[in-house]
């Protein structure tokens, strides 16, 4: 630490001595306090990615098993019971425990590396979302390992899930796991938000944004308005069947259609929360590996905001086998239909990128052409679908399987692999395996093909979802076998992706600061980034500053800020549009009360389960815990007050 | 193209920001954007809550189901109360910007004061809504939307009455004064969304 008189500045001229404290200032702390207390948003987003990716390998597994018990007809591996439980386990996890929550994970890695920030705002609440997210999984899968798990699907209707058809314990884990999940994913929306438009470096205005961050922003409004619907009707729920209110109970007035508009109103704007951040990792990787800037920038904005306002007007097409009004349906076909066209303009866009571009074909980019292929597969049964004619004659069939598998694998899931593949260097400074992961990327694109487009003729000829046998001589049982078998090379796939990491870690080839030679900022700092992230901050002056001034910048013009302090954990807030330097406030240390405040929220949900009452009593520690965390610290003031400036 | 590897670019001129202020009132701030966002979802949560009330009106035959409409009197009482805190509110928020300790946490213990009122005539309100939430649908969702407002009022009275004992306790540094008005925008967020759930609860019945 420094005097008062001379407080440490950082700078582009900065010594190594600077440089040490600032490294030391923004680091967490060791050993297993450091375990608990962690803030820095690098080591958050990595746990929290690596927590999403252990539910994706679980929801995985429970596939398999599924797909086990229907490789041939009339098998026993599992009890008609046992398989409910699967299928609502494997749809819960894959949707709230990983697809959503693994997209805000990135973000929070890349986005203030992206956007030139030393941290992410809130840095604790990031880290009780993590926790308590991490919490509401274990809780799920401790009932469901216990044989309380949910069997009523991913969706819980009602009335099957209300308790006289769901008795037990499992569906009230289930909507407090929504609870849970909810809660942290609100909570990082609020960040992230905060982030993107307070904490850009100066000169980062909107238009200079990269295409990811511009994504990421547009998901997380819809995450504000999309999730309190679903935290209210699993809230009825868990009210209905706890203490006797009747939302969904026609005898006493309710209405089970209720829950269906609550649950979709989230639940389609939910696709687009999984969508929405793989648009921006494509556009990021094409970019690079086309090795120009994506083609219409401003086009693609407005087609990802445009994107995520229709994204709200869908949601009665996943209802079009109840008894709605039949104009009402009509009017949500066009919506259907509509929406293929902001994305089409994008997919357009990229394609104009790829025409013009130089492309390097490496991992990442095979992961994103992919994408092209599947995900324009199952645009195309998502414009069938659209037809209320066509949907109800495939309702509830293998062809929804088929079309929702296509939609979210080549939307999500291959994208997210491309990031991965792309990012890692960055995550953790080493290499992955060039030739592993064309390893995976084949298994994993056969094997997706194998084992989901006979779905697509198995609904046509009738197969529904969520039977957990079938008998001979219906013709289904080749192309279950062939389902079967796909899905077995999809998991060599991820075992060889697992072993690629692992390897890698060990023994990977070491990642330069600019493996790719990309434009944007998270590859001008070292790979893994320093705890402060940047040693200086950067004035931007383009959307790709690294492709811009590569030699660094022309005489007389800001490439840097200076005078943030060095010894305290100073940040740059700068103006919603235009970034304009505005203030430097000083930002929290380490603290375990984040992960205590989680432990007392956990105990409150879990609680509220068991009895209603936990709701009063377990609000005092979590209101103690709450004040113990904003209660602040003498000697961390005096600092505060050491540096303080008024406006 | 540069060539692949470290590139951090050569420095040219530099941007001082070291006689930037440490703290800024309003869109400066960024408490200001965490506490939109947190408006944004909560007016959500009001919104659709609103929404299940008036769709469970529509498929009932006759509304209210099986019971006569709250009564008026704690209700309206309660809502001049906090129309009424508007006042101290507001106060605390000018005296907090004006960076005058002393008059923000007398105004903010007003708040309290005010806050401790309004939960109690709440309790009564409870007492006389003439339906328990297990009776029927309308008795579900008419304690949810109060159940859900009463939420809003505890947590808030709670963040009002740690940030008026910290600003006679300290330790005390300049950014409380953005929390104060920061803590105004959310009260005046809650009072301005009890007046459609005023509406709803007292009027619709009856309309």
């Amino acid at each position: 630490m420094t005097s008062e008189a001379t407080p440490l500045r950082d700078g582009p001229a900065a010594s190594a001595h600077v440089l040490q404290a600032l490294a030391d200032t923004w680091r967490d702390p060791r050993g297993w306090r450091g375990m608990l207390a962690a803030i820095d948003h690098k080591t958050i987003a990595r746990r929290f990615i690596v927590a999403t990716f252990v539910f994706f390998f679980l929801g995985g597994l429970l596939a398999l098993l599924m797909r086990l018990q229907l490789a041939r007809p009339q098998l026993h591996i599992v009890s008609p019971e046992f398989y409910n439980q699967l299928f609502t386990m494997h749809g819960t996890t894959m949707m709230f425990l990983f697809a959503v929550p693994v997209m805000q994970a990135v973000a929070l890695y890349l986005v203030p590396l992206m956007i030139g920030a030393r941290s992410i705002a809130f840095p604790r609440m990031v880290a009780f979302s993590y926790w308590v997210f991490v919490m509401g999984g274990a809780f799920l899968y401790a009932g469901f390992a216990l044989g309380s798990g949910p069997n009523t699907g991913w969706f819980s209707y009602v009335p099957l899930a209300s308790s006289d058809y769901a008795p037990g314990k499992g569906v009230d884990i289930w909507a407090q796991m929504i609870t849970f999940t909810e809660l942290s994913a609100l909570l990082v929306a609020i960040v992230l938000i905060t982030t993107i438009f307070k904490m850009r470096a100066p000169g980062m205005t909107l238009a200079r944004m990269p295409l990811f961050v511009w994504a990421t922003l547009v998901t997380q409004f819809m995450v504000l308005f999309a999730m309190p619907s679903v935290m209210l009707g699993s809230t009825a729920l868990i009210l209905d069947r706890l203490v006797g209110t009747h939302f969904y109970n026609p005898v006493r007035g309710g209405d089970v259609l209720l829950w269906q508009h609550l649950f979709w109103f989230f639940g389609h704007p939910e696709v687009y929360l999984i969508f929405i951040p793989p648009l921006g990792f494509i556009s990021s990787i094409l970019s690079t590996f086309a090795r120009r800037p994506v083609f219409g920038y401003r086009a693609m904005v407005l087609a990802l905001v445009a994107t995520a306002f229709l994204a709200f007007g869908l949601w009665v097409h996943h209802m079009f086998a109840t008894n709605l009004p039949e104009v009402g349906k009509a009017f949500f076909t066009a919506a259907s239909l509509l929406i293929a066209v902001p994305s089409a303009l994008q997919i357009f866009c990229w394609i104009a990128t790829l025409w013009k571009g130089r492309l390097v074909f490496v991992t990442p980019l095979y992961f994103v052409l992919a994408f092209f292929v599947i995900l324009v597969a199952g645009g195309m049964t998502g414009l069938m679908l659209a037809s209320v004619s066509l949907d109800l004659q495939v309702h509830d069939t293998y062809f929804v399987v088929a079309h929702l598998h296509y939609v979210l694998m080549g939307g999500a899931v291959f994208p997210l692999f491309g990031a991965v593949y792309y990012w890692f260097p960055k995550f953790t400074g080493r290499m992955l395996g060039e030739r592993l992961g064309m390893w995976h990327f084949w298994l994993f694109f056969i094997g997706f093909n194998v084992a989901f487009f006979p779905m697509h003729l198995l609904g046509l000829h009738g197969m529904p979802r969520r039977i957990w046998t079938y008998s001979e001589g219906l013709g289904w049982a080749s192309m279950n076998s062939l389902a079967s078998i796909g899905s077995l090379v999809i998991a060599a796939g991820i075992a060889v992706f697992v072993v690629n990491v692992a390897l890698s870690l060990w023994r990977g080839a070491t990642a330069p600061a600019d493996p790719w030679g990309a434009g944007t900022l998270e590859w001008s700092v070292p790979s893994p980034p320093p705890p402060h992230n940047f040693d200086s901050i950067p004035v931007v002056h383009s959307a790709d500053p690294l492709w811009a001034d590569p030699g660094g910048a022309e005489p007389g013009q800001l490439s840097h800020v200076a005078g943030l302090a060095a010894d305290a954990r100073e940040v740059l807030v700068t103006a919603a549009l235009d970034a304009r330097p505005q203030s430097r406030p000083l930002f929290p240390q380490p603290t375990v009360w984040p992960f205590v405040s989680a432990v007392a929220t956990t105990v409150l949900f879990i609680g509220s389960v068991y009895t209603p009452w936990a709701v009063v009593w377990a609000a005092f520690p979590v209101s103690v815990a709450v004040i113990g965390w904003f209660w602040p610290d003498r000697a961390e003031t005096a600092r505060a007050l050491a540096l303080e400036r008024r406006p | 193209m540069k060539p692949v590897g470290d590139n951090r670019p050569v420095p040219g001129q530099v941007l001082d920001v070291s006689s930037l202020p440490t703290y800024a009132f309003g869109t400066g701030s960024l408490m200001w954007w965490s506490t939109m966002g947190l408006m944004l979802i909560e007016g959500t949560v009001f919104a659709i809550a609103v929404m299940m009330y008036f769709y469970l009106r529509g498929v009932a035959a006759a509304w209210p189901l099986d019971a006569v409409p709250p009564e008026l009197r704690w209700g309206t009482l309660n809502t001049v109360v906090l129309l009424l805190s508007l006042a101290p509110n507001e106060l605390a928020r000018r005296a907090a910007q004006r960076e005058d300790r002393r008059a923000t946490r007398l105004w903010l213990s007003v708040c309290v004061f005010f806050a401790l009122a309004f939960l109690a005539l709440r309790a009564l309100e409870f007492t006389t809504l003439n339906v328990s939430w297990h009776a029927n649908a309308y008795g579900s969702i008419v304690w949810l939307l109060l159940g859900l407002h009463t939420t809003h009022l505890i947590t808030d009275t709670i963040d009002t009455g740690v940030l008026a004992v910290l600003l006679f306790t300290g330790p005390f540094e300049g950014k409380r004064f953005v929390d104060v008005c920061e803590n105004a925008v959310y009260w005046y967020f809650v009072v301005a969304s009890w007046l459609p759930l005023y509406a709803v609860v007292y009027m619709a019945p009856r309309g």
